[in-house]
C-alpha cells in the first residue's frame, strides 16, 4: 500500500511543479487546460459520490449553476466578496438539493425516475436563469464585474493563472480526500445496501432517508463549490456552460468513461475528454466543426457497451485481480 | 389582464402542439413499454428524419408528400440500426448503462449533424393560408400536421390491436417471459417494435419540418419534454401518454401567453416533478 501512496505523492508533487516549468509561449494555454481538468474532475468526483450508490443524477448542472450564479450575482449587485458569496451559494445549493431530495427519498423515486426528475430539475434552473434575464443576463450569460486591480484576495480575481492552478489542484485533492473518506466510512456499506435494495436496507435498520439526504447534501455542496470556482476562474457564467442538461450529461459521461466506482475514475475520464476535445480542436481548427464531439459520442457508446466499468475502473479491477492472486486470499471487494 | 381572445388562441395552439407531442411520446413509449429501455436520443432521431425530408425536398426537388413518406422509411431504418448496433449488446446491462449508451448516441447525432450540415437553421417553406375563426388565427400548416399526427396515431392503434404482430408486441410488454413460452421470438418482436417506433419518429419528423426549422440541437427543445410526457402518462401506457401530451401542451401554451415562454416550460417541468412525487406511476396509474 505504501508504494501506491508514494506514487500518489510523487504525482501530486509533479503536478504542483508544472507552473514552475518553462513551457514557452504555450504555458498559459497548458495551465488553462489543466485548471479545467482539475475543476471538472472535482465536480465529477462530487457527482460520483451519489452516482456510485445508484443515485444517478442527471441534474447536477442545476447545483453547478446555482453555485456559480449566486456567487457572481451577489458580487455584481451587492458587492459581496466571493468568500462570503461562495459560502452563501453553497448553503443555498444544499437547501435546494434537500428540497428536491426529501420528496425523492420520501416517495421512493429511484432508478429511471430519479434520473428523469433530476433532469427536469436541471432544466427548471436553466430556464429560470434564461427567464430572469434582467439580472442574470439570460442566455447571453453574465460577466463577473472586475474588482479593478490585477490581483486581489478580496474579490478573488487574479490575472495570473497560476493562482487558479493551485486553487484547482487543492480543490481536486480535496474532492479526492472526501471521496476516500466516504469510501472508508461505514456510510459506504449502508449506501451500497440502499443502492441495491431500499426496502431490504431499511429492514436491517439502515436509516435510508437520512443517508440519502446526507450524501445528496454533500454531493450538492461540492458541486456548488465547483461551480463557484469555475465562475470565478472564467469570470463568466452562462446557462448553457454552467447549468442545464448538456452540462449535467457531460459530468456523468466523463465519470462513466473513467469509471464511477474508482477514486481516480472521474479524473481519468475528465482528463481524457478535455484533452481529446482540445487536441481535436487544435488539429482540425475551424475546418470540421463538430468532429471532436462526434468522436467523443462514439467513444461513449463503445465504452459503455464494451467497458461498462470505465477505463480506469477496468484497469484498477484487472490490477486488483492480479495482485490478489499470488497472496491466495480472497479479494475483499468485487 | 390578458385579452381572452389571446387566451383562446393559446388554448387552440396548445391543442395543435399536443398532437405533435403525443406523436413523439407514443413512439418513445412504445419502445419503452416493449423493450424496457429509454431511448434518450429518440427526438434526435426525429431530427435526422427532419434533415432527410428537408434535403429530399430542397436538394433533390422531391414533392413534399413523397419526401415525407421517405422520411418514415428513414425513421424505420434508423430504429432498426439503433436497435441492432446499440441496444442488442446492452439488453441485459443495468438500466443506467442503457440510458447512458443512448445518451452517447444523442451527443453523436447532434455533433454529426453539426459536422455535416453546420448549425444553420433549415426549414421547408410551405405557403398555406392562415385560417381566421372568430378572431383567432390558426395556421393551416399546423392544423394539417395535427390531423396527420392523429391519423398516424390511429394507424398505430390499429396496428397494435388488429394485427397478429401488434398483438404479440403488446403481449411482450405485458410479460416478456411468458411470450417466449408461447412460441413467439422476443428478439424479432423487439426489432419490429424498434422499426415501428423509428417510423413514428419519421412521421413526427415529416410533420415537424413543415412547422419548425431544423438544426442539430433541435432534439434539445423537445427531448426532455417528450420523456416527461411518457413518464407522466405512465411509461409504456399509450393512452396515458396521449392525454399527458395534451395536458403538458396546454400548460406550456397558456403559461407562455400568461407569463413568458420560458416560464411556461418551467411551470410544466415543476408540475412534472411534483406529480412524480405524488403519483410516481403516472397520472393514470391505478393505486396499488
Amino acid at each position: 500500500m505504501s508504494g501506491a501512496r508514494l506514487l500518489g505523492l510523487a504525482g501530486v508533487v509533479a503536478l504542483a511543479l508544472v507552473p514552475l516549468l518553462p513551457l514557452g509561449p504555450a504555458q498559459e494555454y497548458i495551465w488553462h487546460v489543466i485548471i479545467q481538468i482539475f475543476l471538472w474532475s472535482f465536480v465529477g468526483s462530487a457527482w460520483s459520490l451519489m452516482g456510485r450508490f445508484g443515485l444517478v443524477s442527471l441534474g447536477h448542472g442545476a447545483f453547478l449553476g446555482v453555485g456559480a450564479y449566486a456567487t457572481v450575482l451577489l458580487w455584481n449587485f451587492y458587492g459581496m466578496t466571493p468568500w462570503a458569496g461562495a459560502g452563501l451559494a453553497i448553503l443555498i445549493t444544499v437547501a435546494f438539493a434537500l428540497v428536491v431530495a426529501y420528496p425523492c427519498s420520501r416517495f421512493q423515486v429511484v432508478g429511471h425516475y430519479f434520473g428523469l426528475v433530476t433532469l427536469a430539475v436541471g432544466e427548471v434552473i436553466r430556464l429560470l436563469i434564461v427567464a430572469e434575464r434582467d439580472w442574470t443576463g439570460g442566455s447571453l450569460g453574465v460577466t463577473l464585474t472586475t474588482g479593478g486591480t490585477a490581483s486581489d484576495w478580496w474579490t478573488l480575481q487574479f490575472a495570473d493563472k497560476r493562482v487558479f492552478y493551485y486553487v484547482g489542484l487543492a480543490a481536486w485533492l480535496f474532492g479526492l480526500w472526501v471521496w476516500w473518506r466516504v469510501d472508508r466510512s461505514m456510510a459506504r456499506s449502508a449506501m451500497e445496501a440502499i443502492g441495491e435494495d431500499e426496502t431490504a436496507a431499511a429492514s436491517v435498520g439502515i436509516r435510508v432517508a437520512r443517508f440519502k439526504m446526507a450524501i445528496t447534501a454533500l454531493s450538492a455542496a461540492l458541486t456548488a463549490l465547483g461551480g463557484v470556482l469555475l465562475a470565478l476562474y472564467l469570470a463568466y457564467a452562462n446557462p448553457d456552460t454552467l447549468a442545464g442538461i448538456g452540462v449535467s450529461l457531460r459530468i456523468v459521461f466523463a465519470v462513466v468513461l473513467g469509471g464511477m466506482y474508482a477514486l481516480l475514475g472521474p479524473f481519468v475520464g475528465t482528463a481524457l475528454t478535455i484533452a481529446l476535445s482540445e487536441y481535436l480542436r487544435i488539429y482540425f481548427g475551424i475546418k470540421l466543426i463538430g468532429i471532436a464531439e462526434t468522436i467523443y459520442g462514439l467513444l461513449l457508446i463503445v465504452f459503455i457497451i464494451f467497458l461498462p466499468a470505465g477505463i480506469y475502473g477496468s484497469i484498477a479491477q484487472a490490477a486488483r485481480r492480479r495482485l490478489a492472486r499470488p497472496s491466495g486470499r480472497l479479494p475483499l471487494r468485487a | 389582464m390578458v385579452d381572452p381572445i389571446f387566451l383562446l388562441e393559446a388554448v387552440v395552439n396548445g391543442i395543435l402542439l399536443g398532437g405533435v407531442l403525443a406523436l413523439l411520446a407514443l413512439g418513445l413509449n412504445l419502445i419503452f413499454g416493449v423493450i424496457d429501455i429509454v431511448w434518450i436520443a429518440y427526438v434526435d432521431l426525429v431530427t435526422l428524419c427532419m434533415y432527410g425530408v428537408y434535403f429530399l425536398v430542397s436538394l433533390y426537388g422531391w414533392p413534399l408528400w413523397l419526401a415525407g413518406l421517405a422520411g418514415i422509411g428513414i425513421g424505420a431504418l434508423l430504429g432498426v440500426l439503433v436497435h441492432l448496433l446499440i441496444i442488442t449488446p446492452i439488453l441485459s446491462s443495468p438500466p443506467i448503462n442503457q440510458l447512458l449508451a443512448t445518451g452517447g448516441l444523442l451527443f453523436f447525432i447532434q455533433s454529426v449533424a453539426t459536422l455535416l450540415w453546420s448549425t444553420d437553421h433549415r426549414s421547408v417553406r410551405v405557403s398555406l393560408p392562415t385560417l381566421e375563426v372568430g378572431g383567432i388565427f390558426i395556421s393551416f400548416t399546423r392544423l394539417l400536421a395535427f390531423g396527420l399526427a392523429i391519423l398516424a396515431m390511429v394507424a398505430l392503434y390499429l396496428f397494435l390491436t388488429r394485427t397478429y404482430t401488434g398483438t404479440a408486441i403488446r403481449a411482450v410488454s405485458q410479460d416478456r417471459e411468458a411470450i417466449a413460452l408461447m412460441g413467439a421470438r422476443p428478439q424479432r418482436l423487439y426489432l419490429v417494435t424498434s422499426a415501428v417506433g423509428g417510423a413514428m419518429a419519421g412521421v413526427a419528423g415529416a410533420l415537424l419540418i413543415i412547422q419548425y426549422a431544423v438544426h442539430p440541437y433541435f432534439g434539445g427543445a423537445f427531448g426532455p419534454l417528450t420523456f416527461m410526457i411518457c413518464v407522466l402518462g405512465g411509461l409504456g401506457n399509450m393512452v396515458g401518454a396521449f392525454a399527458a401530451a395534451f395536458i403538458m401542451a396546454q400548460v406550456i401554451s397558456v403559461g407562455g401567453v400568461l407569463v413568458s415562454t420560458e416560464m411556461g416550460y418551467v411551470i410544466a417541468f415543476v408540475i412534472f416533478i411534483v406529480l412524480m412525487f405524488v403519483r410516481p406511476g403516472g397520472i393514470f396509474a391505478r393505486r396499488a
